[in-house]
């Protein structure tokens, strides 16, 4: 057996894996909230079809773990006829998951913007798009900002599960890290403040934004 | 074009129900320790001394900033070497009631704060004790706020509790694994499997519903 000690060469390994969740946790929000966009635009609209259908989506992906998201899409990708790429496997899971997430959120907030405001905008002949884009969602977006960012946080740490399905990231990297060295407490106190050190301004910024709508919102 | 074949799943299929079982023996166990654990906090965090709050402002921002599965490999490849060795059911358990208490800790101390304090100033005035106070007047209707985020939290425990296959505990997920790398139908098992915990998730959402027209039943006053 050949262990190698925990050190500083260990140690910045394990923070560099860091970019691989950032980059992972930055696609799926992006690819998450074009999704997000659409899933809570037809969760709302006039027609009953797309309403049903987003809601199914979202009914799936908040009903079912994210890790077996995970799977399906890992081994569906290879039935389907794609070669397996877990960095590929990882993206698709989590953007999935994101806009289901993200959806449910964004239409939460899209209803909360007032009734009459939709009503106005129709009476003075505004459709659809029109009334979606210089009515409604800008006043939902200042109620949006605080809960995105909360799910943020909950997609970084989601990324960790693509370490089972072989993507190396921070979690992975440390696993790696921890069969090399063996000494599982200071690699896995290691991971979990990188990991807090990405999450927690996050998480106190989306506090501090909750509390600064909810004192603006209260009269 | 690839054959669907769910025959050696269904073969299996008994497998998967042990599996399920102890996933939902997992979920709630963990739920009941960690609405313990909850209130415990709860009530530290909101009346406790100072050490006491800033310990369990730690414990929560611990836990909500770090990934299940990091937490779950440091309690059960990280605690052995501090002397604390644990059995994969029973670290998973341990994760589980943990991570559960962080976030079950913010929702009992919302509802907690949401109760008046006339409420409590009344109770005192007709002569109860604290603890009296502390059950009738504040937890009883806190719980009862509450309650919805409770139970979408504790589904949000139980579709989590498929990490702990990591470790091999022996839940539905690890059932999944075994079976997948028994009969390499590994996509036609995670479809079954990932039904089943649909299955679960809307089951236990019915069931709280049910709960909650039976419990609180009694009506609010103003």
């Amino acid at each position: 057996m050949l262990i190698r000690p925990f050190g500083w060469n260990e140690f910045w390994i394990i923070v560099m894996a860091a970019q691989w969740t950032i980059a992972l946790s930055a696609i799926a929000f992006a690819g998450g909230g074009v999704g997000g966009l659409l899933v809570a635009l037809a969760r709302v609209a006039d027609h009953k079809v797309p309403r049903l259908l987003a809601t199914g989506f979202i009914r799936l992906f908040q009903g079912t773990p994210l890790l077996m998201q995970l799977f399906l899409v890992f081994f569906g990708m290879n039935i389907f006829g794609f070669a397996v790429n877990p960095w590929i496997a990882a993206m698709i899971a989590l953007t999935l998951h994101a806009s289901a997430f993200l959806g449910e959120i964004w239409r939460g907030c899209i209803e909360a913007v007032p009734p009459g405001q939709r009503e106005a905008a129709t009476a003075l002949g505004l459709r659809y798009i029109n009334r979606m884009r210089y009515i409604i969602l800008p006043q939902a977006t200042r109620v949006a900002v605080a809960p995105t960012v909360g799910f943020l946080v909950q997609l970084i740490k989601g990324t960790s599960l693509a370490a089972i399905i072989g993507f190396v990231e921070l979690t992975r990297q440390g696993q790696i890290i921890n069969n090399a060295t063996f000494s599982p407490f200071l690699v896995f106190s290691t991971v979990a403040a990188i990991y807090f050190i990405l999450c927690w301004p996050l998480s106190l910024l989306a506090g501090r934004m909750e509390r600064k709508f909810s004192r603006a919102t209260t009269r | 074009m690839y054959n669907f074949n769910f025959e050696p799943v269904l073969a299996g299929f008994d497998k998967l129900l042990v599996g399920a079982a102890l996933t939902i023996q997992l979920s709630v166990g963990a739920m009941l320790i960690g609405l313990i654990v909850s209130i415990f906090c709860a009530w530290g965090k909101t009346s406790g001394p100072l050490p006491l709050r800033w310990l369990v402002n730690a414990y929560i921002e611990i836990i909500r900033n770090t990934p299940f599965l990091v937490q779950i490999f440091f309690i059960f490849f990280g605690l052995p070497s501090l002397g604390l060795r644990l059995t994969p059911n029973s670290a998973a358990l341990l994760a589980l009631v943990v991570n559960f208490g962080a976030y079950g800790t913010e929702i009992i101390r919302a509802g907690i704060e949401s109760i008046q304090k006339g409420q409590v100033e009344a109770g005192t005035a007709l002569g109860l004790s604290k603890l009296q106070i502390f059950r009738y007047i504040v937890m009883k209707p806190a719980l009862r706020t509450v309650y919805p985020s409770l139970t979408s939290q504790f589904i949000y425990l139980m579709l989590n509790t498929s990490v702990v296959s990591v470790i091999s505990a022996d839940d539905l997920a690890a059932a999944g694994n075994d079976l997948q790398s028994a009969t390499f139908a590994s996509f036609e098992v995670y479809v079954v499997i990932t039904a089943m915990y649909l299955v679960m998730s809307v089951a236990f959402s019915t069931l709280f519903a049910a709960i909650q027209k039976v419990a609180f039943k009694y009506p609010l006053s103003r």
